[in-house]
């Protein structure tokens, strides 16, 4: 089930391409990564969902119609570019804001004093916005974005600015806006995040989508066959021990152990790798190695071959 | 729509709650109440001596002025044309001409002078020739009323009867020996203080839509509003609010200014009148019980002109239309501040800072200037040509036109002047709310007038 798709967006600004021919599709419930370098075009395709901009080209559905102006309701957007009213008060800041997501005063009110409370803010309420932290005006900006409980979720680059300890508050709020039935986008340059967190990406470069899918399918396909094995009581080449189709790609000591990574044939089971130890050496330690996002985001923009797996 | 109403509010509170707002709320009545004060307490005020020359052509106001403290007076025998050739050499304040009339009792006179006459001076004279014309028609009456013994005496009656109206023009000698019909000071002063006014609301105004967008921009908060609302509602939303700012701003300034001026210069009005109506007073018991000896008073009193010269004033002051005033201000105000606040906002959305305005700001402030550079002009021709077509013109009309307005201009020339003001305030509204859309996003990028053109044909 998808909950919102963009077929064949474009969008040209003066002189360049931003979007050349997009399609993206996420599905419900998930928490879909938009990835790339900087001036990838992320944040046009961001601000077009927004409706912030228009296409030149292209649809956008929304739990499979036509994207209307009133969808904004169903939207939270937490821009890059982010601020507050530095003059007015926290808690009208936060109103105001609240009602231009459409909540009437009262409901604005009353969601606004249980996440105050939930984020240990309220106290805060009356103080100027220039009297706050940065982390603490990071965090009114966040729970403005929920407030009005929206089906469809975007950040971009939610954690910048943010100490270890609110990120991780920032991370669960996320998760749990998910376990709630919310979907989510994400955009940013944090592959730990995106590892740790999106199950669907998307990578944009140079204003084509290059890259898109389930993390876990695009991983398989971009594993290599790679073990990490540690072992000890063999001095010698490993070399003279594997066959001749298997290869070390490093090797080095760590104290008493000797760890080699070592790529065997797709058509190879891993099995092999260990009978070829066996007869020499004692392992310690034996493990796949799977490519992170961030080998798979460097290879895929510096390779620019546009690749796609599970294209709609 | 719900949604421009909250931006209104906000726009509209963050801005009326400043400590700015109140001071400049309080300060205002009070420069105002202040111009309108001090001409009153100068008029009322001694100054230096000044001699005027009296040519009377009908004798009847022949040693009747009686010198006073700081106006002399002297009697020419010549004719007026070779006296007001000699003016500019005699030294003389002013010239006063009483020509000879067809009726026996003459009601006007013309003041000669080289720059405006001072009120304390035209009211002295016109106090004078008032009560004397006056004497005259008592006069007259009781004669009529001896010869004709059978009708009662009806003092009300007389009084009314013998109350008279002088009319002295003021005409200027200027320097090449021309003469020029001096304006009539209350009008001059109304276009003048109107036009710096509206020339300032604008400016202030216009200037706050434009802060208002730059701080949007550089709080970085201008994506999160747009992303809930159209960057044109967020435009007209700013506009509108600092709009109701300015109008609330100005209706308080009248009120309050109405206010002080009103408790300010009451103590000398209740004076006046009460002196008034005391030496009515006396006329009229007097009148009952010795019908024969009316004429009581004589000439009145140094002191008594110099209330004349306040009230004066304030018989000026009510003579103008007020409503049609304030009204014609709200609406020039309204729309070239809508004109000039959607520019504004353009400039405000295509710029990151303050620094960059200046390339821009100047093609928008160089007719608003312009019509206060020119206002001088406008106000010694306000029914010229040139004055006209800056009325007419939309970027200078609101100021041109105030200024024309105490003046008297034709019906047809204000509908022009409205009309077109509203059509050139959609027009940049449209074209405002294209560069604003588009500038509002970029940052870092210095914007250049060919970029500004891209925009609007975007």
């Amino acid at each position: 089930m998808e909950l919102f798709s963009a077929q064949n967006i474009s969008k040209h600004f003066s002189g360049h391409t931003a979007l050349n021919k997009v399609n993206i599709s996420i599905p419900e419930g998930s928490i879909f990564g938009l990835l790339g370098p900087n001036g990838a075009g992320k944040t046009t395709f961001i601000r077009i969902i927004n409706q912030i901009i228009a296409p030149d080209e292209g649809k956008l559905f929304y739990q499979g119609r036509e994207l209307k102006p009133n969808d904004i309701y169903n939207i939270g957007y937490l821009p890059e570019e982010r601020g507050l009213y530095k003059k007015m008060t926290v808690g009208e800041q936060a109103m105001y804001l609240s009602q231009l997501k459409g909540l009437s005063k009262q409901d604005a009110h009353k969601r606004l004093m249980f996440w105050f409370e939930k984020f240990e803010i309220k106290e805060w309420w009356n103080k100027k916005v220039e009297e706050l932290s940065k982390g603490m005006q990071q965090k009114v900006q966040f729970l403005v974005t929920i407030i009005h409980e929206p089906k469809l979720l975007i950040f971009d680059e939610p954690f910048s600015g943010f100490d270890p300890i609110n990120a991780g508050m920032l991370r669960d709020e996320i998760l749990a806006q998910k376990d709630k039935g919310a979907t989510v986008i994400f955009s940013t340059h944090n592959m730990a995040s995106v590892e740790e967190l999106c199950d669907h990406i998307a990578l944009i470069d140079d204003a084509k989508v290059v890259l898109d899918g389930p993390v876990r399918e695009i991983k398989k396909k971009y594993k290599t066959n790679t073990f990490e094995v540690s072992f000890n009581n063999y001095h010698g080449e490993l070399a003279s021990i594997l066959p001749s189709a298997f290869n070390v790609t490093k090797e080095w000591q760590d104290h008493e152990l000797r760890i080699a990574t070592i790529q065997i044939p797709l058509d190879t089971l891993p099995n092999q790798l260990i009978s070829a130890f066996l007869p020499h050496a004692t392992i310690h330690s034996f493990a796949e190695l799977i490519p992170s996002m961030n080998d798979i985001f460097i290879r895929v923009v510096t390779e620019k071959k546009p690749e796609t797996i599970h294209q709609q | 729509m719900h949604k421009i109403i909250l931006i209104i509010k906000r726009e509209y509170l963050t801005r009326v709650r400043k400590k700015s707002f109140l001071v400049m709320t309080i300060l205002g009545p009070l420069l105002m109440a202040a111009i309108v004060i001090v001409p009153i307490y100068l008029a009322t005020k001694g100054n230096e001596l000044k001699t005027v020359a009296v040519i009377d052509q009908t004798g009847i106001f022949y040693e009747k002025f009686k010198n006073t403290d700081n106006i002399k007076f002297h009697y020419l025998l010549t004719d007026i044309s070779s006296a007001k050739s000699d003016f500019r050499k005699s030294g003389d304040y002013a010239l006063l001409f009483i020509p000879k009339t067809e009726v026996s009792i003459p009601t006007n006179a013309i003041l000669y002078a080289e720059s405006n006459v001072s009120i304390n001076v035209k009211s002295y004279i016109r106090n004078v020739m008032t009560k004397q014309v006056e004497d005259l028609k008592l006069e007259a009456k009781l004669k009529d009323l001896q010869t004709d013994k059978k009708n009662p005496i009806d003092v009300q009656d007389i009084l009314r009867s013998v109350k008279a109206v002088v009319d002295i023009n003021t005409i200027k000698i200027t320097d090449e020996g021309k003469e020029e019909k001096s304006y009539t000071e209350i009008s001059m002063v109304l276009g003048t203080f109107s036009g710096i006014l509206i020339y300032f609301f604008i400016f202030m105004f216009g200037a706050q839509v434009m802060r208002g967008v730059i701080e949007e921009k550089t709080n970085r908060i201008i994506e999160v509003i747009i992303s809930s609302v159209k960057p044109f509602e967020l435009m007209m939303g700013k506009i509108i609010g600092v709009g109701l700012v300015g109008l609330t701003q100005f209706l308080l300034w009248v009120v309050l200014t109405f206010g002080i001026v009103t408790v300010v210069t009451s103590t000398f009005n209740v004076k006046g009148q009460n002196k008034h109506t005391a030496e009515q007073s006396i006329v009229q018991n007097a009148a009952k019980y010795n019908p024969d000896n009316l004429p009581l008073t004589d000439s009145t009193s140094v002191n008594k002109g110099q209330e004349e010269g306040v009230n004066q004033v304030f018989e000026a002051l009510n003579s103008v239309n007020f409503p049609v005033m304030i009204g014609a201000f709200i609406f020039f105000f309204l729309f070239g501040y809508l004109m000039y606040g959607a520019l504004f906002a353009a400039i405000g959305g295509a710029v990151d800072s303050e620094a960059d305005t200046q390339q821009f700001m100047l093609p928008i402030t160089v007719p608003l200037i312009l019509s206060i550079v020119m206002m001088q002009y406008f106000i010694q021709d306000p029914a010229g040509q040139v004055t006209f077509w800056f009325s007419i013109f939309p970027l200078t009309s609101p100021v041109a036109m105030m200024i024309r307005i105490p003046f008297g201009v034709p019906y047809w020339q204000v509908m022009l002047s409205m009309g077109l003001l509203i059509l050139t305030f959609l027009g940049t509204t449209w074209m405002a709310a294209k560069i604003y859309r588009t500038g509002i996003l970029m940052y870092g990028k210095k914007i250049s007038y060919k970029e500004l053109w891209k925009w609007l044909r975007y």
